[in-house]
Order: C-alpha cells, then sequence, then structure tokens
C-alpha cells in the first residue's frame, strides 16, 4: 500500500467546554477521494480546518506527505501552498478580478512572475470553464462560477492534497452540477480530495471511501457501496438512509 | 440710510472687500497648506496605527487605544491651547503653523485609525482563511487581502472626518496662523465691518466645495460590486 499523502493521528481540538475532535486517526492515501459525512454538528468542517491548522488542534498529529505539521518548526506557509482548500461560502478576493484572485498566491507565495502567473491563471480559469471570465469580478459571477473560480485558485498552485469544506451547500441547485463536475474531472486528474458534503449522490459515484462521523468522533468508514447499503452502525444506517432520500 | 442700506453697508461693502481681498487670498493659501499637511499626516499616521493594532501586540494596541480615545474625546481646540501655550513652559516652542499641523493631523489620525480599524474588522474571517490557505503570510494577507477591502470601506467615513478636521484649521485662529479667518478677523477690527468675514466664509465655499466634490468622485471610484 502506497504512503498516505495525509495521515492524522489522535487529532484533539475543544472550543471551550465543547470537545469537538475526541482523537480522530485518519488517513488518505494518493489520488484517493474520501468523504465525510455526519450530522451538523459532529465535527467534520473542523476536522478539514485543523488539516490545513486554520483551526489549531489542541493536541494529535498531522502528517502531509510524511512531514510533521504539528512540529513547531514546520513552515506553515510552506505546508498550506501544498494543501488546497475550497470554502462553502467561495471566499474570493471582492476587489481583484477572477485572475487576480487566482494569480495572486502564485505570485505572493511562489514568487512567479506576473506575466508567468497570468499564464497558470488563465490555464487554471479554463479548466474550470471560465477562461472568459477572467476579467470580472466576484460580484459580477453566479455562485457556481464563483466556486469553480475558488477551485482554480487553489489548484493552480499545484496542491498535492484538496480540503473540500461544503462546496456546493450555498449553490442554488441548478448550480451545483458544474462545480460537481469540476470535482469530477479533478478526480479523474488524480487528485487526492477530502471532500465535506452532503452530495450523497456524488459520494456514491466518486468517493472511494466514505467516513461517517458523529459527535466529534469516526464512527465507521468504508467503500460508498458498502457504506449506504450494508452499514455495520446503526446510526450510519440511520444516518445515511435519512440524507440520501 | 434704509436697513437694506445698512445691512449692505456692513456685510457687502465694496470698498472693504477690494482693501482685504488681498489678505483674506494670503489667508486662503495658508488654510489649503495646513489643510494638506493635516490630511497628508492625519491619514498616514491613522492608517499606520490601524495595521500595527492588526497585529494584536497587546501592550501596543493598549497605547494605541489610549491615544486614539483621548484624541477623539478632548476638543481640538483645547489641545491647541494647551500645545501653544502650555508647551513652552517645557522648553518645547513650535510655531503656531506646527502647533495647528500636528495637533489636526493626530487628531485626524485618531479618528481614522479608529475607521480603517473598524474596516480591518468587517473583512469577513473567511477572506483570512482563503488567503492563508494559500500559503500568504499574516502581513501579505493583511496588505493585499485585508486592507484594500478595508479601505474601501472606510473611504465614505474617512472622507467625511478628514474634511472635518481640515475645516478645524480655522482655529489656528486663536493662535495667530495667518488663515482665513485670522486674517478676517483682523480686518473686522481694524474697518468694525462684517464684510472681510462673509468674504471668509466665501473662501471657504470655493476651497471646500471642490474638495466635497472630489471626495464624493473617490468614494464612487472605489465603491465595487460586493460577493
Amino acid at each position: 500500500m502506497p504512503a498516505p499523502i495525509l495521515d492524522v493521528r489522535a487529532l484533539r481540538k475543544s472550543f471551550g467546554p465543547l470537545e469537538v475532535l475526541k482523537g480522530i486517526d485518519l488517513s488518505v492515501r494518493p489520488q484517493e477521494l474520501v468523504f465525510l459525512v455526519g450530522p451538523s454538528g459532529s465535527g467534520k468542517s473542523t476536522l478539514l480546518r485543523c488539516c490545513n491548522r486554520l483551526e489549531e488542534p489542541d493536541s494529535g498529529s498531522i502528517r502531509l506527505e510524511g512531514v510533521e505539521l504539528m512540529d513547531r518548526a514546520c513552515d506553515l506557509n510552506a505546508a498550506r501552498r501544498r494543501i488546497g482548500m475550497v470554502f462553502q461560502g467561495f471566499n474570493l478576493y471582492p476587489h481583484m478580478t477572477a485572475l487576480g484572485n487566482v494569480t495572486l498566491a502564485l505570485r505572493k507565495v511562489l514568487g512567479k512572475s506576473r506575466r508567468e502567473a497570468e499564464e497558470i491563471g488563465r490555464a487554471a480559469l479554463d479548466r474550470v470553464g471560465l477562461a472568459d471570465k477572467a476579467a470580472c469580478h466576484p460580484g459580477e459571477l453566479s455562485g457556481g462560477q464563483q466556486q469553480r473560480v475558488a477551485i482554480a485558485r487553489a489548484v493552480s498552485l499545484e496542491p498535492t492534497l484538496m480540503l473540500f469544506d461544503e462546496p456546493t451547500s450555498a449553490l442554488d441547485p441548478e448550480l451545483v452540477g458544474s462545480v460537481l463536475a469540476v470535482m469530477r474531472s479533478l478526480r479523474e486528474a488524480g487528485m487526492t480530495m477530502v471532500v465535506v458534503s452532503h452530495e450523497m449522490r456524488f459520494a456514491r459515484e466518486a468517493a472511494d471511501r466514505v467516513v461517517f462521523m458523529e459527535g466529534g468522533a469516526i464512527v465507521e468508514e468504508g467503500p460508498p457501496a458498502a457504506m449506504f447499503t450494508e452499514a455495520q452502525h446503526p446510526r450510519t444506517r440511520a444516518f445515511l438512509q435519512e440524507i440520501g432520500r | 440710510m434704509t436697513d437694506l442700506d445698512r445691512f449692505l453697508a456692513t456685510f457687502l461693502n465694496p470698498a472693504v472687500a477690494g482693501q482685504y481681498a488681498g489678505a483674506i487670498a494670503a489667508g486662503v493659501l495658508v488654510t489649503i497648506e495646513v489643510a494638506v499637511a493635516v490630511l497628508v499626516t492625519g491619514l498616514a499616521l491613522g492608517l499606520g496605527l490601524a495595521v500595527l493594532r492588526a497585529y494584536r501586540i497587546r501592550p501596543l494596541n493598549a497605547l494605541i487605544v489610549i491615544f486614539v480615545d483621548v484624541f477623539r474625546a478632548l476638543p481640538p481646540l483645547v489641545v491647541i491651547l494647551l500645545a501653544y501655550f502650555g508647551l513652552p513652559n517645557v522648553g518645547v516652542t513650535l510655531s503656531a503653523f506646527a502647533v495647528l499641523w500636528l495637533v489636526l493631523s493626530l487628531v485626524l489620525a485618531a479618528f481614522a485609525e479608529e475607521i480603517v480599524w473598524a474596516g480591518i474588522l468587517s473583512v469577513r474571517k473567511g477572506q483570512w482563511d482563503a488567503a492563508r490557505s494559500t500559503g500568504l503570510g499574516f502581513a501579505q494577507t493583511l496588505f493585499y487581502v485585508v486592507l484594500p477591502q478595508a479601505v474601501r470601506l472606510a473611504i465614505p467615513p474617512l472622507t467625511n472626518r478628514a474634511i472635518a478636521t481640515t475645516k478645524n484649521t480655522a482655529l489656528g485662529s486663536v493662535i495667530g496662523v495667518g488663515e482665513i479667518i485670522n486674517q478676517a478677523q483682523t480686518a473686522v477690527a481694524v474697518t468694525g465691518n462684517a464684510t472681510p468675514l462673509l468674504m471668509g466664509a466665501l473662501a471657504y465655499i470655493i476651497v471646500f466645495v471642490p474638495v466635497l466634490i472630489l471626495a464624493g468622485r473617490i468614494e464612487r471610484r472605489f465603491a465595487w460590486r460586493r460577493a
């Protein structure tokens, strides 16, 4: 079995008296698409945000391609550019064009020239089907288009891992498909992905593994076919039946 | 002499107007000089303090908050009088022009810091998340992502405050800065006629209406369609 890209061990996180992650172990192999599901408040988004330490874990280990991110000496900015992240609320920079959104980190983090960054940026926008929107500001784009720009922004840095935090939850139903199509093409290109989402049809057809979380712990995990039809744990069965309906 | 004649002779006296037009014009120049100097240093200092505050270094932030609150609370006139008549007693003698410039700059800086800081706070946390997730550092995120948005949000209140503060250049008259009101008051004292004051008022309108129009343009220029 190949070495995992992401290896999370005994990860704990509390917000005040509330323990939201109770010692999570999660390993993601190269090119794997892992789907995190569970009721709201189960800790899936927090887990995702801990993976690049946007949320600071209390304890535990996070290894990205063997490098321990919890080390004090770890260059967090260097690690973060290897981890792309896509948010529920898109979080595009409203004062910049779509191309400006994509090229900012290329120029300021990777140190590329404006010309080189724009070349890469245009290619990334083309990849998400928005080559013609390069000069538009976020306010001029639909939610689906904004989310695809956000994906281009993350993908252009050539991350080894992509984290998706409910990427379609803020979208009108008719715009969800375009974002899922982009995620599907990323998957076909061999991107390693961890996805928090309620798009169960997408989970069924695209995920390698479905991880069910509840109350800050992983209850059960397995391939989607098995999880959707013959989950071992009654809570998993109840949840997947309810949401898959 | 009718009431109207008396009114015209008092407020719109052509002879007085001709005699003191030069003095008022000289006052306009001084007012513009002080106002421009105050705008440059006050806004720069206010922006600088807001940026420093974003680093959230506790003792430093406490000092910034104290400075900001003191200079927002005190009437500028009090500070001007204290600085001009008080500082020489401790061996610091500044020209009237320097005192006016310094005090108004500090007052504008205090308000500008609060306004820009409020702008920084109102930029959504997701902007920080997105920028940091791409590997941008704290300072890079602040300068490339957060501050441009904060300043845009701050521009309408900032232009208001800038105009209000630069109009306070009139307070220079109490310490003898030869700005518009000082010139007009001198002329009134000599002639016993109110025409120079009316000329002074007109001068403010001539100076500040273009500034207001410019401020409106800046506000529109920096407005952008929000996501």
